[in-house]
């Protein structure tokens, strides 16, 4: 390198965003953002710190679970939060595909498009929680309850991710199928369903998994499932036995999401 | 065979006969456990309630109608700390995932064997508890308050964030990896160079993407002391204040729609 | 400068990709690997550099046993030999500079390179090579943004940077058209040159090959089955590497005219062939 620093040309990486007002003025607007969030954050440390001793006895709880002592409630819970899960999306699916449908530009008609996309909006903006609320309210507290708010849920994920897949169809095994004078039924059933199963399926699947864990949370508010129960041992601050409940959910979540992966390997 | 000749006509069937029990015997026994959970459902169901919710249903909107406006004034630093925690959870949650999204991936981890199991499950046990839950946990540990709130959605999140990430990076592109190694590079000039400008798009859409849920998350979480707006939202209907739960609800919603827009505008921009 | 000694690679699932191959390439000399596809060329540049590791045999640069490095020492003798790829392997998001430095990647430490702060002899040893291949303009553009032929010419600087002492080259031109295939080819040969630099550059089209390559090598099976020069490349010759073909328009090609892209008589020749 003879005479580089003579000659020598400087290079720097181009930033990010080119204008150097909007740079410094988001750097700025999230200093300020920052500032205010954890200046206005109340936290009463004493309270955090004579808490760690807790946080130190639910992890020992973990390193020795307790199932033995609330046995009857956990399996009771556990197994009220598989039954509902079940019900649940069967309930959901059945719901999910004819909305499905209509959510798809390329099948339906406008105002049944508008319809189905309305259903699907307001399934995915109420957080499950508010829903249970409001079906405990109507139905009582049980698991009738915890169904209808996650067949609901259900409703709104199937049904939207099912609409996108078919509105992603390739157009022209569906064309074909129609030239061959099929009716809408048929289409669907030639040209369409092959297309999305393997999805809807895998889709089905993830939703059975996502349930799972959702009805462990709105037993919370009474809508059935183990949810209450864990609500009582934290409350009762009984570490051993909400970590024997928490693994038990692990290793279900891990179970299903380990089938899941076998089943959607077969069906792709 | 799906094709049987049956006196010299040839019979074409989808499946095959072993194929085509199985799968009817699928069907009869998936109807079978949904049937027994629906009877076990009905069994815990106080049926007169449900006969009795269409009226339950329609007094309980005639009480929620009108909302109570002015209550709205009562509730924007609720609103307040329920964005913070949702912005700060999330924040706090992307340190953390993205080491162990690196250790998590297939072509990045240093050991298959030891580091990428132990990775993965972190990852899915953050996954499988529901920030509700964390809620409920850290406010028994650490006491009610926004900080519980942070630290359960930061808990949830990581566990999503790692894994979404950890399956951007095992699908880039080997080439400019392999070319940055022949240059002599060192393991973190590789990652650096080869693999972070990849999933750099991914890692940013994945983080505004959980920062949206993690909104709509953080509304409820005050139902167990966890801070923000869920907080005023149990007083509400524990009193029965349901004018007041309506106005709550009609917030919330907004905040969401706010929110969702922000986030598929933010992740239009990088891609 | 280069030599290679009964290399031999099996991957695990038993497929022999190169069984026993030596190899010796004096220093400042251009040659080409030709052979079939699956016959090893690519596993035979990349054992060369370990990005693929050889299961038996020896590599020496300049009289280092590079198969018995360990990673630190590796790396640095990786920073010799400068690889040029077939489908560019540029970092696509990163600009054309960021690219071209990652050629240093191997001199300056982590940090350094993490806030890209190369030292200042780099950078415009950087912007010569970025003038030489006439993409100094380019330079904060993004490399997804170039055609494939600037691409290329990015990845050589690329190379380059590291000042090598010998190019591994691994189908420069397979994702270009012929032009900038030609223009690809002569501007490799022609850095070669400058820089008194050794080449293997592996290639699938034989015709371009003899315009460009003082020795050829041709490899079928994970064995080499030919060594000599280009005009060496008989029928019978590439018959052994390709198994039968018709190799009148290889060989043809390669005896033409070398500003001429097309070739008239020998379609006319193939079409009487297939009446």
């Amino acid at each position: 390198m003879t005479g580089a620093a003579a000659a020598a040309r400087r290079w720097a990486p181009p930033p990010l965003i080119a204008s150097a007002w909007l740079r410094r003025g988001l750097a700025l607007g999230a200093a300020i953002y920052l500032a205010l969030a954890l200046g206005t954050l109340r936290v009463n440390w004493r309270r955090v710190w004579e808490g760690l001793d807790r946080g130190g006895a639910f992890v020992v709880g973990f390193a020795r679970p307790d199932f033995v002592s609330r046995w009857v409630e956990i399996s009771e819970g556990i197994l009220e939060g598989l039954v509902m899960t079940v019900t649940a999306t069967a309930v959901g699916i059945l719901i999910s595909v004819p909305i499905g449908l209509g959510a798809a530009r390329n099948l339906a008609p406008l105002p049944v498009y508008l319809a189905c996309r309305g259903i699907v909006a307001a399934s995915r903006t109420l957080q499950e929680v508010i829903v249970a609320i409001f079906f405990v309210a109507m139905f009582g507290f049980g698991p009738l309850a915890g169904v209808l708010t996650l067949s609901f849920a259900t409703v709104g994920f199937l049904a939207k991710l099912l609409a996108e897949d078919i509105e992603d169809t390739d157009p022209a095994p569906a064309e074909a199928v129609r030239a061959t004078g099929a009716s809408w039924l048929q289409l669907l059933n030639y040209g369409i369903q092959p297309q999305v199963m393997p999805r809807l399926i895998g889709l089905s699947l993830y939703r059975l998994d996502i349930n799972f864990r959702e009805s462990a949370v709105i037993g919370i508010v009474g809508a059935g499932g183990i949810g209450a129960t864990l609500n009582t041992a934290f409350d009762r601050y009984e570490y051993a036995t909400a970590a024997a409940i928490l693994m038990t959910i692990i290793a279900i979540v891990m179970t299903a999401e380990y089938g899941s992966g076998l089943i959607r390997r077969r069906v792709q | 065979m799906p094709v049987r000749e049956v006196a010299g006509v040839r019979d074409w069937q989808r499946r095959a006969r072993g194929r085509r029990l199985l799968g009817w015997l699928g069907w009869l026994g998936g109807t079978a456990v949904v049937v027994a959970s629906w009877q076990a459902i009905s069994a815990h169901t106080m049926w007169t309630f449900v006969w009795d919710a269409p009226v339950q249903g329609a007094d309980l909107a005639s009480r929620m109608f009108p909302p109570r406006w002015a209550y709205t004034a009562r509730l924007w630093r609720p609103l307040w700390d329920t964005l913070n925690i949702a912005t700060l959870g999330t924040l706090a949650a992307l340190v953390p995932a993205v080491p162990v999204a690196f250790l998590a991936a297939r072509n990045t981890t240093p050991s298959a064997t030891l580091i990428r199991p132990a990775a993965l499950l972190v990852i899915v046990s953050s996954r499988s508890i529901n920030s509700l839950i964390w809620a409920l946990l850290l406010v028994s540990v650490i006491g009610p308050g926004v900080l519980a709130g942070i630290v359960a959605i930061a808990l949830r999140s990581i566990g999503f964030v790692a894994k979404l990430l950890y399956e951007a990076i095992e699908e880039i592109d080997r080439a400019p990896v392999e070319a940055v190694t022949a240059t002599g590079a060192g393991r973190g000039q590789v990652v650096s160079y080869g693999i972070v400008p990849q999933v750099l798009p991914a890692f940013a859409g994945i983080s505004v993407f959980r920062w949206d849920i993690n909104i709509r998350e953080s509304t409820v979480l005050g139902l167990v002391g966890a801070g923000g707006i869920g907080l005023e939202l149990q007083a509400s209907v524990n009193v029965l204040a349901w004018p007041q739960v309506t106005m709550i609800f009609l917030l919330v919603l907004a905040t969401v729609i706010v929110s969702e827009w922000v986030s598929a505008r933010v992740r239009h921009a990088i891609i | 400068m280069l030599s290679v000694e009964r290399l031999v690679k099996r991957y695990p699932t038993g497929d022999a990709a190169l069984r026993g191959v030596d190899l010796e390439v004096p220093a400042g000399q251009v040659m080409a690997l030709i052979g079939p596809s699956g016959a090893g060329k690519s596993t035979l540049l990349r054992c060369v550099n370990r990005l693929v590791e050889p299961t038996a045999g020896r590599v020496r640069l300049e009289g280092e046993d590079l198969t018995a490095l360990g990673a630190a020492a590796l790396r640095r003798a990786r920073r010799r030999m400068g690889m040029i790829f077939q489908e560019f392997a540029l970092v696509e998001r990163l600009s054309v500079m960021e690219n071209v430095l990652s050629g240093r990647l191997g001199y300056v430490g982590f940090w350094r390179s993490w806030f890209r702060r190369f030292p200042p002899a780099d950078v415009e040893e950087a912007f010569r090579l970025l003038d030489r291949v006439e993409l100094a303009e380019s330079c904060d553009k993004r490399a997804d943004a170039l055609s494939g032929g600037q691409r290329q010419r990015v990845g050589i600087a690329r190379a380059l940077l590291q000042n090598p002492r010998i190019l591994l080259v691994d189908e420069p031109t397979a994702s270009l058209d012929p032009k900038t295939s030609r223009q690809i080819m002569r501007l490799i040969c022609e850095l070669c040159r400058e820089r008194g630099l050794a080449a293997i550059i592996n290639m699938h089209d034989v015709a371009l090959a003899r315009l460009f390559v003082e020795r050829v090598v041709g490899l079928r099976q994970g064995a080499i089955v030919y060594d000599g020069p280009p005009d060496g490349l008989t029928p019978e010759v590439l018959t052994t590497i390709y198994g039968a073909e018709d190799w009148s328009e290889a060989r043809r090609r390669g005896g033409a005219d070398e500003e001429e892209e097309e070739e008239p008589e020998v379609d006319e020749q193939r079409l009487a062939g297939l009446t």
